[in-house]
């Protein structure tokens, strides 16, 4: 028993880390993308511009940096880890640092090619964009977080002295070191808070009121643009006494989509499982992962439970798909061809617990996918609720070849046992 | 071994029902409005009486005609209560790890578990006599604009105020589209109403901050949700989605996050004949009414429920293993509980979280395995199937005296 858990937790993690990245589809945006939107605010980030084409570079360095010696260049895709990365071409990193007059030549290397860094996965992201920034002189680096507690039920600004990657294992041993701000969401951020705010990051050099005015805005960033996240790593200071977001990572609620339709318009298709998109269209719940039992599942708890009793049971699942409570026939006609289309897949599994979900809308959706598309995989059916005797009604006299299951043990049993060849 | 185990639950189950749980007796004439009724043991009871905010939207029309038809449809009242009433209160805890995506719970539905011998015939209860409708059932509905009309037979009003006045409701159900929905929140928490189920799923966090806020302010208004399925205390009130049929009076506090997974463990309660004293639904998002502690201190004071199912979210398995503590120590005062956690779910890996600001703020890392161990120290009984839960279940009931 315990040995089954192990597996099953350490089986898990690398699948874990990838639904991590999926968490909630919380609107990510590149870092270009979040630099102009903090510049909007009056936040001082580093001039920067994107371009898409080397012929746009050189356009770009020629007005942009006409003084600078040297520039960043950096690939836009929507992962960390960038600067370790490793593109598919062979060119080691992901963020150079080059003269001037070299970055037409770095940058056409980056271009159209797909960069891989440990938090892409090994399909990596293409890079389709780069951005142009101008290389600041720091004098100290710091880490300025804004998030949503939810132990504090409100915004809390983090402010850590030091800044960089390392700045998890920092919080663990010194954790003093990291100062939290809870802000009064009714009140907003007072003069007080962000003096604590920037006590919190000590800079060295950068002028104390000026800073404070950066946090405010930061903070009204934050609020207005419905963020969940707003993370600078790192704030730092530069030689001329100013504090700067030089690198930020900024999410955006899901839920306000419907009033932040300019920060949606950024969102970067070409970043996200292609799977993925066509699900979101049709709007369905779907997290593609790499495995071989695509799931259909009502429910995002149920859906996750599937997953994991799918793995205790010694298979792969294919995907999260969550087809939800109102879910229309269309819907699961559509949710069964994404399934179908997936080459990696060699069994479905069918697990619905219907509340207000109908059993039979289910089944009549599974028999009209059947029609349109040829099923070549085997498909188990586990159905129960609402209408769960029309439901398996529907499927017996449709006349389709499905395997029925009666638990969830059973169903996943049975999923694993039809990948492997016919007896 | 099935039939050995069907013959195990087979005589479990007439004895449970020889002896069955403690439970509040059913008296229709305790139902008058003169004096004010004692307040439900956990949330809800039958003299809840509701008004469906968003009654004339798409959800709220559907929803509340599931819920009159569910009002003549209710299961049978609860047996007199038995004299062996303090056998001791068990304590199941089932504790949703989650990876950060969602809920983990696996449960079977353990009717074919136990093979045919057990036929418990909950799909088709007995309904109630009509005058005990008024109680759970809706009282009336609130959409601006539409006030002094009529929707499903309730009277329309067009604020929570003037509902609540005209009804004498004391709790609300939400169905209003998210653009609006904590603003509705929000009035159902000015206009003092006791209780507010808020259904909507997508409301920005932003406003749930907001609300959340203005919730820790005051004491006499609680928040159930948002984005979740409802409460349930069968027999006696439904405020919600959840499907009542499959739902049955009895011993089992259950409060989870999520829906369907919930009636997985509903179902299996049922069938195992535990039933369940009441459901709450907390649901999924970050910021919401009411939490997994909330739930579990009015369990443990509720003399109906005798055992818990609960679910949290990773961020919140240290308050749970908290909970848990505090049950142990407030339990083992009375006498001896077992408690039986479910760990189902995948941890993320130690420390990564959408940035650094997560793990920055939870102060580090810790992974299933090591909460399973720390449940375990407390005493906790964790099972690691979730599909054994019924077994499991009853296992603890059985070495604890409380089935004989």
């Amino acid at each position: 028993m315990r040995g089954s858990l192990g597996k099953l937790v350490a089986g898990s993690l690398s699948l874990a880390g990838r639904w991590q990245k999926q968490q909630l589809r919380r609107l990510n945006v590149h870092e270009y993308q979040g630099a102009e939107l903090m510049s909007k605010y009056g936040i001082n980030v580093p001039k920067g511009v994107a371009v898409s084409s080397v012929e746009e570079v050189k356009e770009a360095v020629r007005s942009g940096f006409p003084n600078e010696k040297e520039i960043v260049v950096k690939s836009q895709i929507l992962a960390g880890g960038r600067g370790l990365g490793t593109f598919k071409s062979g060119l080691q990193g992901g963020v150079h640092i080059v003269k001037t007059e070299e970055v037409a030549d770095i940058a056409g290397k980056m271009l159209g090619q797909i960069l891989v860094t440990k938090q892409t996965g090994p399909q990596g992201k293409i890079v389709s964009k780069v951005y142009l920034c101008q290389k600041l002189s720091l004098v100290n680096e710091m880490y300025f977080a804004i998030t949503l507690d939810r132990q504090t039920a409100g915004p809390l600004i983090i402010a850590c002295r030091k800044g960089g990657t390392s700045i998890e294992d920092l919080a663990e041993k010194f954790p003093d070191m990291i100062i939290k701000v809870p802000i009064d969401v009714f009140k907003g951020i007072t003069d007080e808070d962000a003096a604590k705010v920037v006590d919190g990051l000590a800079p060295k050099v950068a002028d104390k009121s000026a800073s404070i005015e950066q946090v405010k805005k930061l903070y009204q960033l934050f609020c207005e643009r419905d963020c969940t996240l707003l993370e600078i790593n790192p704030i730092a200071e530069t030689s001329d006494n100013q504090l700067v977001a030089a690198d930020a990572k900024l999410n955006f609620d899901d839920n306000a989509a419907f009033r932040q339709k300019e920060i949606f318009a950024l969102r970067d298709p070409s970043q996200e499982d292609p799977r993925e998109v066509d699900a979101a269209k049709a709007d369905l719940n779907y997290i593609g992962l790499d495995g071989e039992i695509g799931c259909m599942v009502n429910g995002a708890g149920l859906a996750m439970a599937t997953m994991d009793i799918i793995k205790l049971h010694g298979g792969t699942p294919a995907n999260f798909l969550d087809v939800g409570g109102n879910a229309s026939e269309s819907q699961v006609v559509e949710a069964f061809k994404i399934l179908t289309s997936d080459d990696k897949v060699k069994a479905i599994l069918v697990n619905i617990f219907g509340g207000i979900m109908k059993c039979d809308i289910i089944a009549s959706g599974i028999v009209n996918a059947a029609k349109q598309v040829a099923l070549k995989v085997p498909v188990v059916v586990r159905l129960e609720g609402t209408n769960v005797d029309q439901g398996k009604r529907i499927l017996k006299e449709s006349g389709m070849t499905l395997i029925t299951a009666e638990d969830l043990d059973d169903a996943a049993e049975k999923a694993w046992n039809s990948e492997s060849p016919p007896k | 071994m099935s039939r050995q185990a069907s013959k195990l639950v087979g005589s479990l189950a007439s004895k449970v029902f020889a002896n069955p749980a403690p439970v509040v007796p059913y008296s229709p004439l305790s139902r008058h409005f003169a004096a004010a009724p004692p307040a439900p043991a956990v949330f809800v009871d039958k003299n809840t009486r509701v008004i469906c905010q968003g009654i004339t939207g798409k959800n709220g029309t559907f929803h509340t005609e599931q819920a009159i038809e569910y009002g003549t449809k209710m299961v049978s009242p609860p047996p007199e209560p038995s004299s062996s009433s303090g056998k001791g209160l068990v304590w199941i805890v089932v504790a949703f790890l989650t990876s950060s995506v969602g809920l983990l719970v696996f449960l079977a539905s353990s009717v074919d578990l136990f093979g045919s011998d057990l036929h418990l015939d909950f799909r088709f209860p007995r309904p109630l006599p009509k005058d005990l409708l008024i109680s759970s059932a809706l009282v009336g509905g609130v959409t601006p604009k539409k006030g002094g009309t009529e929707h499903l037979g309730l009277p329309v009003f067009n604020t929570v105020s003037e509902a609540k006045a005209e009804t004498k409701a004391n709790a609300s159900v939400i169905y209003v589209p998210p653009p609006f929905a904590a603003a509705a929140i929000m009035e159902a928490l000015e206009a003092e109403l006791d209780l507010v189920v808020c259904i909507t799923e997508g409301i920005p966090q932003h406003d749930m901050v907001r609300v959340k806020a203005a919730l820790n302010k005051q004491s006499k208004t609680r928040l159930i949700g948002p984005n979740c399925p409802g409460i349930i205390k069968p027999g006696e009130c439904k405020i919600g989605i959840m499907p009542g049929y499959i739902h049955k009076p009895g011993r089992v506090g259950i409060v989870s996050r999520s829906g369907t997974l919930t009636y997985e463990a509903v179902f299996q309660t049922t069938a195992v004949g535990l039933g369940q004293s009441t459901c709450v639904g907390i649901g999924g998002d970050p910021f919401n009414g009411t939490n997994f502690v909330d739930c579990l201190r009015k369990f443990l004071e509720d003399p109906q429920t005798e055992g818990e199912i609960g679910g949290t979210a990773e961020e919140d398995a240290a308050a749970l293993l908290q909970a848990s503590f505090q049950a142990c120590d407030l339990l083992e005062s009375k006498t001896e509980k077992p408690v039986v956690a479910f760990i189902a779910g995948l941890t993320a890996p130690p420390g990564r979280r959408m940035g650094h600001a997560g793990a920055i703020v939870s102060g580090g890392k810790g992974t299933a395995q090591d909460k399973i161990k720390t449940l375990r120290e407390a005493g906790v009984t964790v099972v690691e199937s979730p599909a054994k839960i019924g077994v499991a279940v009853l296992d603890v009931f059985k070495q604890r005296g409380l089935v004989d």
